[in-house]
């Protein structure tokens, strides 16, 4: 395939492979680049200048730079689900098959509608929005804001569910190098001959940095042959990793840094069980930084033109991607690095009109090189770039003030380069101002990082390579890796680095742009001097200079420079600004990686959840858990009916539910006893060895966190059960009490919540069930295992098992747990044991109704923000023994008498439902907070009874029974009339319990 | 009694006259939205902090109270703390007595703010919607709606179609936690954060505020129990009342009067994305992480989530909690992977002992409290003005913020809307 | 962030729960003051710069370790196990 159908592409020359050819589209048109194109190489190739639009004035915008620090080359990348909006063309690998659309433009990129702005542009100045728009002031949600949010914004998301995937990924190292140009290259060389664990990571497809786009001799020889052995010499090394298209983002604490790998977005979609990008947590003992430099911008009129370009980038275009940016050129340098420029134009046979050069006194050795390659040299300055949608001519403004016109489709500029330091600042550090080089270089460093080569501010290749070898090796040595021999730095061919830097050029026709994706100009920087924006942060803020999606990676300075010019400061007076994280913008998917849908987060179940699942149950999320809510029947359409003969059959039968969830703790030691009595809020040290209580835990502040019931299996041995939501919590909870508050008692506790499988079995005919499950030699009669024993048994002949005779539904019941493994044929075999009495699985649903008829308090009681009185437990708190919240527990607000308690409620009209959340106003009231009494904490529909019941927390509650009150509920327009009743609605007696 | 409008300090009223105005100018008329005053000897009120609360406060003296010989002094630049640092959402949506009505006052504040203080800050009524994943806290939120209608703050309790029919974008298919409904407040929405700084600022200084920049305190100057001025870093002011609004360091500035606070500092991260075209228009709370997002008018999802968790002063965070907030969105809205996170930041949050705020008097006379803003503070902005303005003028608390106490902790009046405890980094 | 846990070695931060300032000591007994207790749960130094503060490994070993954090920088300059902690308490 041969380059004809792309005008702009070199004969030969270039990392890219003619033989190749890659089809690609852009915005509905098609093209050809080659396999090692990026899409702004390819679409130069094809002569493609204007490739999008700018956020506030829709100006024609072209390509800037060729690196990640691209303002204007934005684009949709790909379509449907997988549209990427604001990709920067120049670091989006060709591929076959590529789909970009430019963007911020309607109805077409050539001619956008919205370019009107530029002519409201004298009104559109920096903040021009904080002063108006205020009246009517309904209007500016109405009319002025909708306006705004729809011009605004840059690309369109997918809006789509993501069909990719993502990953995360950990890794360890000793040296992390972050750059694969020729200073990380020696680096990682460096360390890695030590022995040390190296990753080496570039943001680029391919190592090399900037060796790729120069044309350079390293020991004599092209630079690539360097390069390719010290790739090799680095792929040779077995504990080194090269990580490629690896952007190191964030730098945080104690050596982690963050990285995103792009492991498939040079493909058009990822290969099978491939991610599309994979995050990577790294945790390095040192890092050395050689991240490079970013050239920078002039200020001119008209300097966002299409064709006006980085002289970098243009070297990067031709030599790297084989690629003509323009056939027409002038080159606008303030320092000796863009004469490299012109020369590599020329050579690549681009016409150089002119090297405008404002300095005087030029190394002759350069001036030299415009006669050969027959370019003007004019000491003096682009004032202005004009063309639109493409450049066709600059202004040149000479020393005397003469100013002429110069044809051109190329404008090269180069104002020197800021060190690519931000990873340096990720810790709040600022950059610190170097005179000798016109720029910052990294200040303060984060611990365990150093910085090599341009990232520091030492241009010159030379540096470059020693720097990385230095700092390679003491990263290296710093940590016990001693290096043999060092090697002899490599010798480089000369260079010119002198720069005496233009930040602006004023006078010309036209806006002068400082920050091209956010459209902020070289007046708005004026304005906000004007009116007082001075601190570089107001100014940032009021003008959103560095506030787009390059993060003023190519303005930020200029900005600085013209604020300093006006406040009369210096540069580094007037200020920098801090990088915050991360470098490049990261997807959201790679961050969050595999934790999206079911994934979020881990599901856990129930050792007898399969058991649940045969049965039929539906189950609910019970914070990680999923519990069996309720087991339909055929023939059952509603939740209510199945929960009603769920209930039913507790109450009148047996019943059997899982309660696995449920946190146990097992607690041992000479002390157990004594510890307990100090978390609990009520007396355990009288606890008899074979039975259980009920225990009430506060929080030191007084109130209550959580309750559960504890059971003596031993003098020393307890079992303490927590509610599901809080197990984790009490057992960290307990570990602090125990090492932190008493570490003398004798005492050890660990959670045993996943040993256990627990069944409750719960009815009147519990006991027969179970005569049929526990080993015979076990008596649980009434009177040898009464209401709260608590023991050691067995079952199916002889597997160990606990049994408790404890009850939340108010029911004579039981609760056995066996070793998890045998949950399922414990469940099996109670079901076989129960056949016979009509044994009936329920859920938490049936559980809940049944707890509330019984006036037990559960989650939505135990809220954190109720006392154990206002639970109507306040007796069981001790006043004996020092506890955690005792003392807290007594103060003013808590003891006070007003405060809302539990009491019970039925509706008047036992047709009406009640709903927890509802609040409390008396009949005649009206419905205000000065009206308030309290709310509904729980309600269940009580099959027993035949209406809805509910628990509450109201005023003086207990004292209120047989007084009538309302629900209201405005949020569900509920108002119902209630009255006061005891929370305990069935067997107020408790006989059943006993029976 | 309003205070006084000095015109002569800057004549010109934004509006889009003067705007058209100065565009035919050029825009060379326009002059410092505000001072940059020196410190004067001694003022009558000196508030320490140029945040959005000091700045308000300052304001609200000036007119509400006509108390205008007052100075604002801040270390750094005005707005550089958590009024520019915050993701920008203003809401009243608050359960218990002791906040629901000052939030609502905030909220009422805010809704007449750009035409008392002639700036726009785009203050924006786009719907706060908080989701609700489990039974148990559809019941929450229902005691929350409903303890917000008795309030007379606008509530609606939504079912899992009605969200679905507002943001209809979200994880209804396969959530680990499934979307059941949402609390929807419509007059809560987002505000531009910086402008409310700059806004405050520049209507305080037209009432002739000084506000004053780089002056860090130093020390405070107490004599027998009562304060008498501060030492700076430009020299020591006098003042007869001294006001400290430096939420994020507030036991620092306490610790001067050799006070010690129920706060600890915590970093809370925030984050934007790349701006995009219109996504989406209201604010969500994801019920079942730590994760809310909402956009700005120049197109960027600001969003954000949980504290770090641990005291810091370092004004940024860790991975840990940033993939947290990550790995909410991706559950909460799919949609979002491949659109790019541009920016996290942190900010340091006063994290109370009950997740409420204290505006109160100190033990020393004449030194004031305003601090333990937890991660709400920037919402309260107007109200915590209006009110701590009140109790310096008035020596009294304003009616809506009684509750907020310095005693509370001991008396156990607390305001813990969570129900978390004596723990900061639970609220 | 991470935590040379003195049991198991360095651990990322995700790994342990934070609780707080571990200098207030509990006023244990029947003979301590509400005041002292109110002051103990809820009075905090809170200082900018070093700070010793309780972890809990949750993820690994279970212990509560003293760490003495910077909290401006958040340089650890020291993980001690409480035993250590209290062995080298000052009296």
């Amino acid at each position: 395939m041969s380059a004809s159908t792309q005008p702009f592409r070199r004969d030969d020359g270039g990392l890219i492979d003619r033989n190749r050819p890659l089809s690609f589209r852009f915005d509905d048109r098609a093209y050809q680049g080659f396999d090692g194109d990026t899409l702004a190489s390819a679409l130069l190739a094809n002569g493609i200048r204007l490739v999008g639009r700018s956020f506030k004035y829709h100006r024609p915008r072209g390509i800037l730079s060729a690196g990640a620090e691209e303002p204007n080359a934005l684009v949709e990348l790909r379509s449907g689900a997988r549209r990427e909006p604001n990709t920067r063309a120049t670091v989006t690998e060709l591929f076959e098959g590529l789909e970009a659309l430019s963007q911020n433009r309607w109805p077409s990129l050539a001619f956008d509608l919205l370019s009107v702005n530029s002519l409201l542009g004298p009104a559109l100045q920096a903040g021009f929005y904080y002063k108006t728009f205020m009246w009517p002031a309904s209007f500016w949600e109405k009319l002025y804001e909708p306006l705004i949010r729809r011009a605004a914004g840059l690309g369109r998301a997918a809006g789509l569910e993501d069909p990719d995937h993502y990953e995360k990924a950990f890794a360890f190292c000793d040296v992390l190098v972050i750059g694969g140009g020729p200073a990380g290259i020696a680096a990682a060389l460096a360390a890695g001959r030590s022995g040390a664990r190296v990753i080496l990571c570039d943001e680029d497809g391919r190592f090399g940095g900037r060796l790729l786009a120069e044309r350079r001799e390293i020991d004599g020889q092209p630079a690539a042959v360097w390069l390719s052995a010290a790739l090799a010499e680095l792929a040779s090394l077995p504990d080194v990793t090269i990580m490629p298209r690896s952007t190191v983002f964030g730098v945080y604490d104690h050596g982690v840094y963050g990285v995103v790998e792009r492991v498939s977005d040079h493909l058009a979609v990822p290969p099978p069980h491939q991610p599309r990008q994979r995050s990577w947590r790294i945790t390095a003992r040192r890092a050395v930084l050689a991240a490079g430099a970013i050239e920078r911008p002039i200020v001119f009129a008209g300097n966002d033109t299409p064709g006006v370009m980085l002289a970098g980038a243009v070297r990067s275009y031709l030599n790297r991607f084989g690629v003509l940016p323009g056939r027409e050129a002038v080159v606008f340098t303030a320092g000796d690095d863009g004469w490299t420029t012109a020369r590599d134009l020329a050579a690549a046979g681009v016409r150089v009109a002119a090297v405008v050069d404002p300095r005087s006194g030029i190394d002759p050795a350069l001036t030299g090189l415009a006669g050969r390659i027959g370019a003007r040299i004019i000491t003096g300055a682009v004032a202005a770039a004009a063309g639109g949608r493409a450049l066709r001519a600059v202004t040149v403004r000479e020393a005397s003030g003469r100013e002429e016109s110069i044809a051109c489709d190329l404008l090269a500029v180069s104002n020197g380069w800021n060190p690519t330091l931000h990873l340096t600042s990720h810790q709040n550090t600022r950059p610190v101002w170097d005179e000798a080089i016109h720029a910052f270089v990294p200040g303060t460093m984060p611990v365990g990082l150093s910085v090599a080569g341009s990232a520091a501010g030492r241009f010159s290749l030379a540096e470059a390579l020693a720097d990385g070898a230095r700092l390679g090796r003491e990263a290296a040595a710093d940590i016990g890796f001693d290096s043999a021999a060092e090697p002899a730095t490599p010798i480089t061919d000369p260079e010119g680095v002198a720069l005496s830097p233009v930040w602006r050029v004023k006078g010309g026709k036209g806006k002068a742009f400082v920050d091209f994706q956010n459209d902020v100009t070289d007046a708005d920087i004026e304005l906000a001097a004007r009116e007082g924006f001075k601190p570089v942060e107001h100014l940032k803020r009021y003008t959103t200079l560095g506030m787009a999606t390059d993060q003023g990676k190519t303005s930020n300075i200029a900005g600085l420079a013209i604020m300093a010019e006006q406040t009369g400061q210096t540069i580094p007076q007037t200020g920098t600004t801090i990088f915050r994280p991360p470098y490049t913008p990261v997807a959201i998917g790679a961050l969050a990686g595999h934790h999206r849908g079911r994934d979020f987060r881990p599901t856990r179940m129930s050792p007898t959840h399969s058991w649940s699942q045969r049965q039929g149950a539906v189950f609910i999320e019970a914070g990680a858990w999923m519990r069996a809510q309720y087991y339909p029947r055929p023939g059952e359409t509603d939740w209510l009916t199945s929960v009603n003969r769920e209930v039913l059959a507790v109450r009148n039968g047996v019943g059997l539910c899982d309660v696995s969830t449920l946190g146990k703790i097992d607690i041992q030691g000479a002390d157990a006893a004594d510890f307990l009595e100090r978390v609990y809020c009520n007396g355990f040290k009288a606890l008899q060895v074979g039975k259980a209580r009920y225990g009430l835990m506060l929080r030191e502040d007084g109130f209550v966190m959580d309750d559960g019931t504890t059971s003596r299996l031993g003098e020393t041995h307890f079992l303490m059960t927590t509610t599901t939501a809080n197990a984790g919590k009490v057992m960290q909870h307990l570990e602090f009490c125990h090492q932190v508050l008493w570490p003398r008692l004798d005492v050890r506790m660990v959670s045993v919540s996943e040993h256990w499988a627990q069944a409750a079995i719960a009815g009147p005919k519990a006991r027969a069930v179970l005569q049929g499950v526990v080993d015979a030699e076990h008596d649980i009669s009434n009177e040898a295992f009464p209401y709260l024993a608590a023991r050691a048994v067995t079952v199916g002949g002889g597997i160990p098992a606990r049994l408790f005779r404890i009850s939340f539904s108010g029911e004579l019941a039981y609760e056995l747990a066996v070793p998890a493994g045998y949950g399922e044929a414990m469940m099996d075999a109670v079901m076989a044991a129960g056949s016979a009495h009509g044994i009936t699985p329920y859920g938490t649903e049936a559980l809940g109704v049944m707890r509330i008829e019984k006036g037990h308090v559960a989650g939505n009681e135990l809220s954190g923000q109720t006392t154990a009185r206002d639970l109507g437990l306040g007796k069981m708190m001790s006043s004996k023994k020092d506890y955690l919240g005792r003392l807290m527990a007594r103060r003013e607000a808590l003891v006070e008498a007003e405060r809302p308690c539990l009491i019970g409620f039925r509706p008047v009209d036992p047709a009406q439902r009640l709903r927890a959340g509802a609040h409390f106003i008396g009949i005649g009231k009206p419905a205000t907070m000065q009206h308030d009494e309290g709310y509904m904490t729980s309600v269940a529909y009580s099959p027993v009874l035949g209406h809805w019941i509910g628990l509450g927390l109201l005023k003086n509650g207990p004292q209120r029974i047989g007084e009538r009150i309302r629900a209201v509920d405005p949020v569900r327009e509920g108002d119902v009339e209630i009255e006061i009743c005891s929370p305990v609605f069935v067997d107020p007696e408790g006989t059943r319990l006993h029976g | 009694m309003p205070g006084p409008l000095d015109r002569n300090r800057i004549p010109m009223r934004y509006s889009i006259f003067s705007l058209a105005a100065q565009t035919l100018k050029g825009h060379r008329g326009w002059k410092p939205a505000w001072r940059d005053a020196a410190p004067k000897p001694a003022y009558d009120v000196l508030v320490i902090g140029g945040g959005g609360h000091g700045l308000a406060t300052a304001y609200y003296l000036a007119s509400q109270h006509g108390i205008t010989n007052v100075a604002v002094i801040e270390k750094g630049y005005i707005g550089s703390g958590n009024v520019g640092r915050n993701t920008t959402i203003i809401r009243s949506n608050y359960l218990l007595p002791g906040n629901t009505p000052f939030y609502e006052l905030s909220l009422k504040l805010w809704e007449g703010l750009e035409q008392d203080i002639n700036y726009n800050a785009m203050v924006s009524q786009r719907g706060v919607l908080n989701l609700f994943h489990s039974d148990a806290q559809r019941d929450a939120f229902a005691r929350r709606g409903n303890a917000m209608r008795l309030a007379g703050v606008d509530a609606d309790l939504l079912d899992r179609e009605q969200v679905r029919a507002m943001v209809p974008f979200l994880n209804y298919a396969d959530g680990r936690f499934p979307i059941q409904g949402g609390l929807l407040q419509k007059r809560g929405g987002s505000v531009r954060h910086d402008a409310v700084a700059w806004g405050y600022a520049r209507a305080a200084d037209r009432r002739g505020v000084d506000i004053i920049q780089n002056c860090e305190v130093t020390g405070l100057s107490i004599d027998n129990g009562r304060i008498t001025g501060v030492e700076t870093t430009r020299g020591p002011i006098r003042a007869g009342k001294v006001a400290l609004a430096v939420a994020g360091n507030s036991s620092r500035l306490a610790a001067m009067a050799g006070m010690r606070l129920p706060i600890e500092s915590h970093v809370l991260q925030a984050f934007v994305s790349e701006g995009l075209k219109p996504l989406i228009d209201t604010v969500v709370t994801y019920g079942a992480g730590h994760f809310y997002i909402s956009q700005s008018d120049k197109g960027g999802l600001v969003f954000g989530g949980d504290i770090d968790g641990y005291n810091s002063y370092a004004q940024r965070g860790n991975l840990p909690v940033i993939e947290d907030v990550m790995e909410s969105a991706m559950a909460l809205w799919p949609g979002l992977g491949r659109v790019r996170m541009l920016r996290h930041w942190g900010g340091i949050m006063d994290m109370s002992m009950d997740g409420s705020p204290i505006i109160d008097h100190t033990p020393v006379e004449g030194l004031y409290l305003n601090a333990g803003w937890c991660y709400g503070g920037f919402k309260a902005t107007p109200a915590s003005g209006f009110c701590f303005a009140h109790l310096i003028a008035r020596d009294a608390p304003h009616e809506v913020a009684t509750a907020y106490r310095l005693d509370r902790f001991a008396t156990g009046y607390v305001i813990d809307e969570k129900g978390a405890g004596a723990q900061p980094n639970l609220h | 962030m991470r935590i040379a846990c003195p049991h198991c070695g360095p651990r990322d931060v995700q790994e342990f729960s934070y609780l707080g300032d571990a200098k207030p000591q509990r006023p244990d007994g029947m003979d301590a003051t509400e005041a002292a207790m109110a002051d103990y749960v809820h009075q905090r130094d809170n200082p900018a710069g070093s700070h010793r503060e309780l972890w809990y490994h949750g993820a690994g070993c279970h212990a509560w370790l003293v760490v003495t954090r910077d909290t401006r920088t958040h340089a650890i300059a020291a993980v001690e196990t409480m035993a250590q902690a209290r062995a080298g308490a000052p009296a």
